[in-house]
Protein backbone atom coordinates (compact mmCIF):
# COMPACT_ATOMS: atom_id res chain seq x y z
CA UNK A 1 0.00 0.00 0.00
CA UNK A 2 1.23 3.46 -0.81
CA UNK A 3 2.39 6.08 -0.22
CA UNK A 4 5.24 4.07 0.84
CA UNK A 5 7.17 6.53 2.61
CA UNK A 6 4.47 8.10 5.32
CA UNK A 7 2.78 4.77 5.95
CA UNK A 8 6.44 2.82 6.73
CA UNK A 9 8.10 5.94 8.56
CA UNK A 10 11.88 5.02 6.32
CA UNK A 11 14.57 6.69 7.51
CA UNK A 12 15.83 10.10 6.25
CA UNK A 13 18.56 8.95 4.63
CA UNK A 14 16.79 6.72 2.55
CA UNK A 15 14.43 9.03 1.82
CA UNK A 16 16.44 11.57 0.14
CA UNK A 17 18.25 8.67 -2.02
CA UNK A 18 14.77 8.07 -3.57
CA UNK A 19 14.27 11.77 -4.02
CA UNK A 20 17.97 11.68 -5.86
CA UNK A 21 16.89 8.33 -7.89
CA UNK A 22 13.65 10.37 -8.74
CA UNK A 23 14.97 13.38 -9.67
CA UNK A 24 17.44 11.85 -12.30
CA UNK A 25 14.57 10.49 -13.66
CA UNK A 26 12.57 14.02 -14.17
CA UNK A 27 15.60 15.19 -15.35
CA UNK A 28 16.50 13.34 -18.28
CA UNK A 29 12.68 12.87 -19.43
CA UNK A 30 12.84 16.77 -19.15
CA UNK A 31 16.00 16.85 -21.52
CA UNK A 32 14.98 14.25 -23.71
CA UNK A 33 11.72 15.82 -24.41
CA UNK A 34 13.94 19.27 -25.79
CA UNK A 35 13.11 20.95 -22.82
CA UNK A 36 16.76 22.12 -22.20
CA UNK A 37 16.32 24.69 -25.40
CA UNK A 38 13.97 27.79 -24.66
CA UNK A 39 13.11 28.35 -28.10
CA UNK A 40 11.81 24.95 -28.21
CA UNK A 41 9.88 26.16 -25.13
CA UNK A 42 9.07 29.03 -26.47
CA UNK A 43 7.41 28.04 -30.18
CA UNK A 44 4.42 26.89 -27.81
CA UNK A 45 3.10 30.18 -27.91
CA UNK A 46 3.83 30.72 -31.29
CA UNK A 47 2.78 27.30 -32.40
CA UNK A 48 6.16 26.33 -34.67
CA UNK A 49 6.68 23.44 -31.82
CA UNK A 50 4.21 22.36 -29.48
CA UNK A 51 6.46 19.93 -27.70
CA UNK A 52 5.49 21.40 -24.16
CA UNK A 53 1.77 21.09 -24.53
CA UNK A 54 2.05 17.28 -25.39
CA UNK A 55 4.77 16.69 -23.06
CA UNK A 56 3.24 18.54 -20.11
CA UNK A 57 -0.42 16.90 -20.66
CA UNK A 58 0.41 13.37 -21.52
CA UNK A 59 2.45 13.06 -18.57
CA UNK A 60 -0.14 15.02 -16.12
CA UNK A 61 -2.74 12.33 -17.87
CA UNK A 62 -0.26 9.31 -17.09
CA UNK A 63 -0.08 10.57 -13.43
CA UNK A 64 -4.08 11.51 -12.94
CA UNK A 65 -4.86 8.10 -14.36
CA UNK A 66 -2.02 5.98 -12.78
CA UNK A 67 -3.44 7.67 -9.47
CA UNK A 68 -6.95 7.24 -10.19
CA UNK A 69 -6.35 3.21 -11.02
CA UNK A 70 -4.07 2.55 -7.87
CA UNK A 71 -6.31 4.11 -5.74
CA UNK A 72 -9.02 1.66 -7.06
CA UNK A 73 -6.77 -1.33 -6.81
CA UNK A 74 -6.34 -0.24 -3.15
CA UNK A 75 -2.47 0.58 -3.81
CA UNK A 76 -2.68 3.81 -3.16
CA UNK A 77 -4.47 5.78 -0.17
CA UNK A 78 -5.09 9.32 -1.95
CA UNK A 79 -6.57 10.48 1.27
CA UNK A 80 -3.20 10.66 2.60
CA UNK A 81 -1.27 12.00 -0.63
CA UNK A 82 -0.34 15.90 -0.76
CA UNK A 83 -3.64 17.87 -2.63
CA UNK A 84 -2.17 21.10 -3.38
CA UNK A 85 -3.78 23.90 -0.93
CA UNK A 86 -5.89 26.67 -2.64
CA UNK A 87 -5.62 30.16 -2.33
CA UNK A 88 -8.03 32.01 -4.33
CA UNK A 89 -5.81 35.49 -5.05
CA UNK A 90 -2.18 34.28 -4.95
CA UNK A 91 -2.58 30.95 -7.09
CA UNK A 92 -3.80 33.41 -10.27
CA UNK A 93 -1.53 36.63 -9.20
CA UNK A 94 1.58 34.24 -8.73
CA UNK A 95 0.09 32.55 -12.25
CA UNK A 96 0.02 35.39 -13.90
CA UNK A 97 3.23 36.63 -13.03
CA UNK A 98 4.81 33.11 -13.84
CA UNK A 99 3.27 33.51 -17.19
CA UNK A 100 4.95 36.62 -17.58
CA UNK A 101 8.11 35.28 -16.53
CA UNK A 102 7.87 32.56 -18.92
CA UNK A 103 8.10 34.55 -22.07
CA UNK A 104 10.47 36.89 -21.38
CA UNK A 105 12.74 34.21 -19.89
CA UNK A 106 12.18 30.91 -22.05
CA UNK A 107 12.64 28.90 -19.06
CA UNK A 108 10.78 27.81 -16.21
CA UNK A 109 12.75 26.46 -12.85
CA UNK A 110 12.84 22.39 -13.33
CA UNK A 111 13.44 23.57 -16.89
CA UNK A 112 16.23 25.61 -16.73
CA UNK A 113 17.78 23.28 -14.36
CA UNK A 114 18.09 20.78 -17.07
CA UNK A 115 19.32 23.34 -19.89
CA UNK A 116 21.88 24.66 -17.35
CA UNK A 117 23.20 20.94 -16.53
CA UNK A 118 24.37 20.65 -20.40
CA UNK A 119 26.02 23.81 -20.40
CA UNK A 120 23.31 26.44 -21.71
CA UNK A 121 24.53 30.01 -20.20
CA UNK A 122 21.10 31.62 -20.82
CA UNK A 123 19.59 28.79 -18.32
CA UNK A 124 22.30 29.81 -16.14
CA UNK A 125 21.60 33.20 -16.28
CA UNK A 126 17.75 32.25 -15.60
CA UNK A 127 18.20 30.15 -12.50
CA UNK A 128 20.49 33.23 -11.10
CA UNK A 129 17.65 35.35 -11.50
CA UNK A 130 15.39 33.02 -10.24
CA UNK A 131 17.07 32.94 -6.75
CA UNK A 132 17.00 36.99 -6.85
CA UNK A 133 13.05 36.74 -7.62
CA UNK A 134 12.84 34.58 -4.62
CA UNK A 135 14.99 36.87 -2.57
CA UNK A 136 13.29 39.88 -3.52
CA UNK A 137 9.73 38.36 -2.41
CA UNK A 138 11.29 36.95 0.82
CA UNK A 139 12.14 40.68 1.46
CA UNK A 140 9.24 42.31 0.45
CA UNK A 141 7.12 39.54 2.54
CA UNK A 142 5.26 41.43 4.68
CA UNK A 143 3.64 43.81 1.82
CA UNK A 144 2.50 40.78 0.44
CA UNK A 145 1.32 38.89 3.35
CA UNK A 146 -2.54 39.74 3.22
CA UNK A 147 -3.43 39.05 -0.16
CA UNK A 148 -1.00 35.91 0.42
CA UNK A 149 -3.15 34.31 2.78
CA UNK A 150 -6.51 35.54 1.24
CA UNK A 151 -9.30 33.64 0.32
CA UNK A 152 -8.09 30.04 1.46
CA UNK A 153 -10.22 27.31 0.27
CA UNK A 154 -7.43 24.07 1.67
CA UNK A 155 -6.50 21.19 -0.34
CA UNK A 156 -10.16 21.44 -2.91
CA UNK A 157 -10.41 19.37 -6.12
CA UNK A 158 -11.52 20.34 -9.14
CA UNK A 159 -13.78 17.38 -9.74
CA UNK A 160 -15.45 18.40 -6.13
CA UNK A 161 -15.52 22.24 -6.96
CA UNK A 162 -17.60 21.47 -9.90
CA UNK A 163 -19.42 18.62 -8.13
CA UNK A 164 -18.14 15.51 -10.35
CA UNK A 165 -16.82 12.11 -9.83
CA UNK A 166 -12.48 12.01 -10.01
CA UNK A 167 -12.99 9.66 -12.89
CA UNK A 168 -15.71 11.54 -15.04
CA UNK A 169 -13.25 14.56 -14.64
CA UNK A 170 -10.18 12.37 -16.07
CA UNK A 171 -12.27 11.81 -18.88
CA UNK A 172 -13.47 15.30 -19.32
CA UNK A 173 -9.08 16.07 -19.20
CA UNK A 174 -8.37 13.21 -21.69
CA UNK A 175 -11.02 14.36 -24.56
CA UNK A 176 -9.55 18.03 -23.53
CA UNK A 177 -6.01 16.94 -24.49
CA UNK A 178 -6.86 14.82 -27.41
CA UNK A 179 -8.16 18.50 -29.17
CA UNK A 180 -5.23 20.04 -27.87
CA UNK A 181 -2.82 17.82 -29.38
CA UNK A 182 -4.80 18.06 -32.43
CA UNK A 183 -4.74 21.70 -32.36
CA UNK A 184 -1.13 21.70 -31.67
CA UNK A 185 -0.09 19.31 -34.58
CA UNK A 186 -2.48 21.39 -36.88
CA UNK A 187 -0.48 24.39 -35.83
CA UNK A 188 3.18 22.79 -36.40
CA UNK A 189 2.03 22.39 -40.12
CA UNK A 190 0.10 25.82 -40.61
CA UNK A 191 3.12 28.14 -38.45
CA UNK A 192 6.34 25.78 -38.79
CA UNK A 193 9.31 27.98 -38.93
CA UNK A 194 11.97 25.32 -40.42
CA UNK A 195 14.73 27.65 -39.72
CA UNK A 196 14.36 27.17 -36.06
CA UNK A 197 13.40 23.93 -35.70
CA UNK A 198 16.50 22.51 -37.70
CA UNK A 199 18.33 23.92 -35.17
CA UNK A 200 16.54 23.07 -32.10
CA UNK B 1 12.65 12.01 -28.68
CA UNK B 2 9.19 11.92 -29.44
CA UNK B 3 6.99 14.10 -27.44
CA UNK B 4 4.51 11.71 -26.73
CA UNK B 5 6.70 9.03 -25.81
CA UNK B 6 8.55 11.41 -23.40
CA UNK B 7 5.92 12.57 -21.36
CA UNK B 8 4.47 9.15 -20.41
CA UNK B 9 8.01 8.36 -19.15
CA UNK B 10 7.60 12.04 -17.40
CA UNK B 11 4.08 10.91 -16.18
CA UNK B 12 5.35 7.86 -14.80
CA UNK B 13 8.09 9.83 -12.70
CA UNK B 14 5.94 11.85 -11.35
CA UNK B 15 3.69 8.39 -10.46
CA UNK B 16 6.16 7.03 -8.97
CA UNK B 17 6.74 9.95 -6.98
CA UNK B 18 3.42 10.07 -5.79
CA UNK B 19 3.70 6.40 -5.33
CA UNK B 20 6.46 6.19 -2.69
CA UNK B 21 6.38 9.81 -1.30
CA UNK B 22 2.90 11.04 -1.73
CA UNK B 23 4.27 14.62 -2.95
CA UNK B 24 4.52 15.20 -6.86
CA UNK B 25 7.62 16.62 -8.50
CA UNK B 26 8.98 20.10 -7.30
CA UNK B 27 11.75 22.76 -8.56
CA UNK B 28 11.04 26.17 -7.09
CA UNK B 29 10.99 24.72 -3.89
CA UNK B 30 14.83 23.99 -4.18
CA UNK B 31 15.53 27.12 -5.12
CA UNK B 32 13.65 29.13 -2.05
CA UNK B 33 16.35 26.71 -0.05
CA UNK B 34 18.64 28.23 -1.05
CA UNK B 35 17.73 31.73 -1.38
CA UNK B 36 17.08 30.80 3.05
CA UNK B 37 20.36 29.58 3.44
CA UNK B 38 22.23 32.47 2.11
CA UNK B 39 20.06 34.97 3.60
CA UNK B 40 20.34 32.67 7.00
CA UNK B 41 24.11 32.70 6.66
CA UNK B 42 24.19 36.51 5.75
CA UNK B 43 22.02 37.57 8.38
CA UNK B 44 21.28 35.18 10.88
CA UNK B 45 18.78 37.03 13.05
CA UNK B 46 17.02 39.02 10.61
CA UNK B 47 16.20 35.52 8.89
CA UNK B 48 14.84 33.74 12.39
CA UNK B 49 12.31 36.78 12.66
CA UNK B 50 11.40 37.42 9.39
CA UNK B 51 7.54 35.68 8.43
CA UNK B 52 9.16 34.30 5.15
CA UNK B 53 12.25 32.68 6.43
CA UNK B 54 11.61 32.29 9.44
CA UNK B 55 9.79 28.51 9.03
CA UNK B 56 12.20 26.96 7.27
CA UNK B 57 15.29 27.55 10.09
CA UNK B 58 13.13 27.22 12.86
CA UNK B 59 14.86 25.01 15.95
CA UNK B 60 17.64 24.81 14.06
CA UNK B 61 16.56 23.55 11.24
CA UNK B 62 18.64 22.85 7.46
CA UNK B 63 16.52 24.61 4.93
CA UNK B 64 19.35 22.53 2.52
CA UNK B 65 18.21 19.23 4.56
CA UNK B 66 15.26 19.19 2.29
CA UNK B 67 13.61 16.34 -0.26
CA UNK B 68 13.22 18.37 -3.26
CA UNK B 69 17.39 19.82 -2.81
CA UNK B 70 18.04 16.15 -3.18
CA UNK B 71 15.61 15.68 -6.02
CA UNK B 72 16.50 18.99 -7.82
CA UNK B 73 19.99 17.52 -7.32
CA UNK B 74 18.94 14.66 -9.11
CA UNK B 75 17.33 16.85 -12.18
CA UNK B 76 20.87 18.31 -12.81
CA UNK B 77 22.89 14.59 -13.18
CA UNK B 78 19.43 13.56 -14.97
CA UNK B 79 19.56 16.24 -17.41
CA UNK B 80 23.69 15.96 -18.03
CA UNK B 81 22.97 12.12 -18.58
CA UNK B 82 20.45 12.71 -21.56
CA UNK B 83 22.58 15.57 -23.15
CA UNK B 84 25.55 13.19 -22.86
CA UNK B 85 23.88 10.15 -24.55
CA UNK B 86 21.76 12.58 -27.42
CA UNK B 87 25.26 14.51 -27.68
CA UNK B 88 23.82 18.14 -26.93
CA UNK B 89 26.72 18.80 -23.92
CA UNK B 90 27.96 22.15 -25.57
CA UNK B 91 28.30 25.44 -23.92
CA UNK B 92 26.66 27.99 -25.42
CA UNK B 93 23.72 30.89 -25.47
CA UNK B 94 21.00 29.87 -27.27
CA UNK B 95 18.74 33.13 -28.74
CA UNK B 96 16.95 34.14 -31.82
CA UNK B 97 19.60 35.31 -34.39
CA UNK B 98 17.32 38.85 -34.43
CA UNK B 99 18.68 39.51 -30.68
CA UNK B 100 22.17 39.98 -29.43
CA UNK B 101 23.45 37.48 -26.84
CA UNK B 102 23.65 40.12 -24.45
CA UNK B 103 20.11 40.84 -24.30
CA UNK B 104 19.03 36.90 -24.20
CA UNK B 105 21.13 36.74 -21.13
CA UNK B 106 19.42 40.17 -19.45
CA UNK B 107 16.25 38.72 -20.60
CA UNK B 108 17.01 35.40 -19.18
CA UNK B 109 17.74 36.79 -15.53
CA UNK B 110 14.82 39.62 -15.83
CA UNK B 111 12.17 36.32 -16.82
CA UNK B 112 14.02 34.07 -14.06
CA UNK B 113 13.39 36.96 -11.25
CA UNK B 114 9.78 37.32 -12.33
CA UNK B 115 8.86 33.75 -12.17
CA UNK B 116 10.95 33.04 -8.74
CA UNK B 117 8.80 35.66 -7.37
CA UNK B 118 5.86 34.41 -9.12
CA UNK B 119 6.58 30.93 -7.78
CA UNK B 120 6.48 32.25 -4.47
CA UNK B 121 3.46 34.24 -4.76
CA UNK B 122 1.38 30.92 -6.13
CA UNK B 123 3.32 28.62 -4.26
CA UNK B 124 4.84 26.40 -6.42
CA UNK B 125 5.74 26.60 -10.46
CA UNK B 126 5.14 24.73 -13.16
CA UNK B 127 6.34 21.24 -11.95
CA UNK B 128 4.47 21.96 -8.31
CA UNK B 129 1.88 23.53 -8.38
CA UNK B 130 0.57 22.76 -11.82
CA UNK B 131 1.94 19.68 -13.05
CA UNK B 132 1.94 17.77 -10.01
CA UNK B 133 -1.04 19.72 -8.66
CA UNK B 134 -3.26 18.88 -11.50
CA UNK B 135 -2.53 15.13 -11.33
CA UNK B 136 -4.06 14.86 -8.04
CA UNK B 137 -6.89 17.12 -9.45
CA UNK B 138 -6.58 19.53 -7.00
CA UNK B 139 -8.18 23.12 -8.52
CA UNK B 140 -5.39 24.81 -7.28
CA UNK B 141 -3.06 23.28 -10.21
CA UNK B 142 -6.04 23.65 -12.74
CA UNK B 143 -5.92 26.96 -11.73
CA UNK B 144 -2.28 27.98 -11.49
CA UNK B 145 -1.45 25.79 -14.97
CA UNK B 146 -4.28 27.91 -17.08
CA UNK B 147 -2.68 31.09 -15.25
CA UNK B 148 0.78 30.57 -16.21
CA UNK B 149 0.08 29.73 -20.17
CA UNK B 150 -2.50 32.02 -20.36
CA UNK B 151 -0.37 34.69 -19.50
CA UNK B 152 2.04 33.28 -21.82
CA UNK B 153 0.32 33.44 -24.47
CA UNK B 154 -1.37 37.34 -24.41
CA UNK B 155 1.96 38.64 -23.87
CA UNK B 156 3.65 36.45 -26.71
CA UNK B 157 3.24 38.80 -29.40
CA UNK B 158 5.10 41.25 -27.55
CA UNK B 159 7.80 39.79 -27.22
CA UNK B 160 7.95 38.13 -30.17
CA UNK B 161 11.18 39.15 -31.53
CA UNK B 162 13.24 37.52 -28.62
CA UNK B 163 11.97 34.24 -30.31
CA UNK B 164 10.98 34.14 -33.78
Amino acid sequence: MGPVIPIYEISQELNFLIAFIIGIGFGFALEQAGFSSSRKLAGMFYGYDTTVLKVFFTAALVAMIGILFLNYFEMLDTSIIYVNEYFINSAIIGGVIMGIGFIVGGFCPGTSVCAAAIGKLDALAYLGGSLLGIFIFGETYPFWIDIYMKNYLGGIKLSTTIGISDGLLVLLVIIAAVIMFWVGEWAEKKFKRPDITKEL
Amino acid sequence: MNPYLAGVILGLVLLLSFYLTGRGLGASGAMKSVVVTTVETVAHTKAEESGFYGKYIANGQNPMNSWLVFQVLGVVVGGFISGAVSGRLSLKTEHSPNITKKRRIVMAILGGALFGFGSQFGRGCTSGAALSGMATLSLAGFVTMVAIFGTAYVFAYFFRKNWI
